[in-house]
């Protein structure tokens, strides 16, 4: 097993690896044939339930067993937080306030 | 048609981004902070925001990080989170394609969201010319790319400063301010909107509709 700072270093050049070369990928390929179209919608939804695989576990259950009352302080906050997000679109906004829910809510307990 | 020289192109790039900026500052704080508290070494953090240069994946690295995932486990999320940048990359190729190859090979490493966002309005908000045609205009006298240079090259400035504020400040940062609550929270900003917009007859894809019509 490698060292654990040099796993680190070993880890982000994969990650930049992998995100360069799906940067560079189309662009010195040009000419030589289009993504399909049906591969082109596909990849479209693999991001968002990547991310709602990642996001949900932390308001779902934040203590280690599922929570869905409203004592859950983080779902409390992460809902506020996604009906903010739905109705702004700003990045920003939805962690601002998802993260003053958060605080107020565990202040007033 | 004017053909601005390529030093306007890539002020005019440069000062296209700085709106964004407003919105990437901020997070370039976060993770710098996140990835501290994450045990994720300052050299390497930083280094990461050079290396990787896409916020959400950074994120989302910095998360599998902090919970002791393997490191195959990490690069293969990186790829998938990051597989958007296909379809940018397939979006610019075919304005790229009469550049030399460091040019490709340089914007390719510039092309995040906000860079690419701003650089194909560029490209095809100036009139006449599909890719392959390019009409009036003169290939030798198309500077577009400086722009596309100078918005990438601007967002990656904000990017490394940013990351490097944050992780100077966050080491100052208690634990009960629940800061990591902020990664779940930008997925929750990343999803619902698109989520959204899928949902309804003209939203961003039109292959599903929610409303029978």
């Amino acid at each position: 097993m490698a060292h654990p700072i040099v796993r680190y270093w070993l880890v982000i050049l994969g990650m930049g690896l992998v995100t360069y070369a799906l940067r560079l990928s189309a662009i010195p390929l040009y000419g030589r044939g289009d993504v399909p179209p049906a591969v082109r919608r596909a990849l479209r939804f693999v991001p968002p339930a990547v991310l709602t695989a990642l996001a949900a576990p932390a308001m779902i259950r934040p203590a280690g067993g599922v929570d869905l009352s409203l004592t859950n302080l983080h779902l409390v906050a992460g809902s506020v937080a996604a009906l903010v997000a739905w109705k702004t679109r700003s990045a920003l906004l939805t962690i601002a306030v998802g993260m003053a829910m958060l605080w107020a809510l565990a202040a007033a307990r | 048609m004017r053909d601005p020289s390529p030093r306007a192109e890539f002020a005019a790039g440069a000062k296209a981004e700085v709106p964004v900026l407003f919105g990437v500052l901020p997070f370039g704080l976060i993770y710098g902070a996140l990835a501290l508290q994450a045990g994720i070494p300052p050299g390497a953090a930083l280094a990461m925001s050079s290396i990787v240069l896409a916020g959400s994946a950074q994120f989302v690295g910095t998360q599998l990080f902090a919970a002791g995932a393997p490191g195959a486990l990490i690069i293969l999320t990186t790829f998938i989170v990051n597989l958007r940048h296909m379809l940018y990359s397939a979006s610019v190729a075919p304005y790229l394609s009469r550049l030399g190859l460091r040019w490709k090979l340089l914007l390719a490493y510039l092309l995040t969201d906000e860079a690419y966002a701003m650089a194909i309005t560029h490209y095809q908000g100036q009139g006449t010319r599909e890719p392959g045609n390019q009409g009036s205009r003169d290939d030798r006298q198309d500077q577009r790319h400086w722009f596309f240079l100078g918005a990438g090259a601007t967002l990656w400035t904000t990017w490394q400063v940013s990351t490097a504020i944050g992780l100077y400040v966050g080491a100052r940062i208690p634990a009960s301010w629940n800061l990591e609550f902020a990664l779940p929270l930008t997925f929750v900003a990343l999803v619902v909107p698109a989520a959204a917009a899928g949902t309804h007859p003209g939203g961003s894809d039109g292959d599903y509709r929610g409303d029978p019509d």
